[in-house]
């Protein structure tokens, strides 16, 4: 059995943890909120570039001249994921959620024969992938959103990586894989195909032009350049806005997540400390007990 | 939304991929087109326009002062009610310091000739390009 001080030193100890924990939590929660905030802040742009994208979308007939970012390259041979994580660790199951999904991802893919190429965002995903998939990872991007704060400037960088790899013929089929911010509790791993880009809209347009020809000039819009130039433009912009989506909603995740799994630490750490005191209250009474026997024993000795 | 050319002004909008910037009914804007500049009035026809790097003119309704910003390029999307601008970077034009623009290119001219590769080197030469329509933003207004 532990000594007295045995025990009040682990209770010291354990207490001192929850104190960090609970720290720990508040500071999520209060970066939780920023993010939420940014994300909110973003929504109007993307709202808007949706709006646009489908207004350009309705008077362009998809061709073998559309920009290969829509068509694809007409082969799905080479895939590159680009896998979204944390640059730190101790938020629960965030970063092992959504690296079990690109496992099997990866797996599948390379199953069906195809190549596969990794881009890592965050430090987390490259140091646990490095070492099962080093030899497919082409880069890692890692310190976004350190300042608190993920810029657009981030994602861009990203995105002009991404396309610079897509024109040099690197890949044919781009996939995203995040956690999605489905709720405070509940992060969602998903995987978003990025190039070629999928548009709904676009598609519908496609067989109305087929079935009313005389339809084709449905929208009033007139456009400057021609459409299948801002087109052209519109699709490397949207990269980066789904991947400064994607950021934003990972970096909302991983403080929902670290501050759920900080709750649950503190909630522990008390548990912990409750029964750590009932033992040693149990070892200090038995111990008075001993005392106070011996006392009386050698009393009635004499 | 407000009704076309009721009180002569259209909704507009300024958004970065960060935040709205400005919103509000406005009275003319005048807009930096890839094919030229163009200024939009209530009742503009349907447009969608891709902007190059320059200075976007704002008159706001119930006021004749010209708001100045300067944009890094990105799209504008016009409708005879509304206008929305969608920046890739945006700054108030009395914000920028020609001296400190002129400081900039020249530490971006000295961080060219030290770039190591080309990808080093298109990012500096992309903000150069940049910086360079900046400074012909204000300065273009501290001639006129």
């Amino acid at each position: 059995m532990p000594s007295l001080k045995e025990y009040r030193n682990r209770i010291v100890s354990v207490k001192s943890t929850r104190k960090i924990t609970s720290a720990m939590k508040m500071v999520a929660a209060s970066k939780l909120k920023k993010a939420q905030e940014q994300a909110q802040a973003s929504q109007p742009y993307a709202t808007a570039m949706i709006d646009m994208m489908r207004r350009v979308a309705a008077n362009v007939v998809v061709g073998p001249q559309s920009p290969k970012l829509l068509i694809g390259t007409g082969s799905d041979q080479v895939h590159l994921v680009v896998l979204v994580t944390s640059d730190r660790g101790l938020c629960g199951g965030f970063n092992s959620n959504v690296l079990r999904r690109t496992r099997l991802e990866i797996r599948k893919l390379v199953a069906e024969g195809k190549t596969v190429k990794l881009l890592c965002v965050g430090r987390k995903g490259r140091d646990i992938l490095k070492r099962e998939f080093g030899d497919r990872m082409i880069n890692s991007f890692s310190g976004i959103g350190a300042k608190g704060k993920v810029n657009f400037a981030d994602a861009d960088q990203v995105s002009q990586y991404i396309l610079e790899q897509f024109s040099a013929g690197a890949f044919d089929v781009c996939t995203l894989m995040y956690n999605e911010f489905a709720s405070v509790l509940a992060q969602r791993p998903i995987a978003q195909q990025l190039i070629p880009f999928n548009m709904p809209e676009m598609k519908v347009a496609n067989e109305n032009a087929k079935t009313e020809e005389k339809g084709e000039v449905k929208s009033p819009y007139s456009f400057e350049p021609e459409e299948e130039l801002i087109l052209g433009q519109l699709l490397p912009r949207n990269l980066s806005i789904q991947i400064f989506r994607a950021l934003l909603d990972s970096a909302a995740g991983e403080q929902a997540a670290r501050m759920t799994a900080m709750d649950n630490a503190t909630r522990n750490a008390g548990d912990m400390i409750n029964k750590l005191s009932v033992q040693y209250n149990r070892a200090r009474q038995a111990f008075i007990t001993k005392e106070l026997i011996e006392i009386i024993s050698g009393a009635e000795a004499v | 939304m407000s009704e076309v050319t009721v009180n002569g002004t259209f909704n507009f909008e300024l958004v970065s991929p960060e935040r709205k910037l400005m919103s509000g009914p406005a009275k003319m804007v005048v807009i930096p087109g890839e094919e030229g500049d163009f200024g939009v009035l209530p009742g503009h026809s349907a447009l969608v326009a891709s902007i190059r790097p320059g200075v976007v003119e704002i008159t706001m309704e119930g006021s004749t002062d010209v708001q100045r910003i300067f944009i890094a390029g990105g799209f504008a999307d016009v409708s005879p009610t509304n206008c929305t601008v969608l920046a890739e970077e945006a700054v108030n034009v009395n914000d920028l310091n020609q001296a400190d623009l002129e400081q900039t290119i020249r530490n971006l001219n000295e961080d060219m000739g030290m770039a190591k590769d080309d990808m080093e080197r298109a990012r500096i030469a992309r903000k150069l390009t940049l910086t360079r329509a900046k400074l012909q933003g204000l300065t273009g207004k501290a001639v006129a």
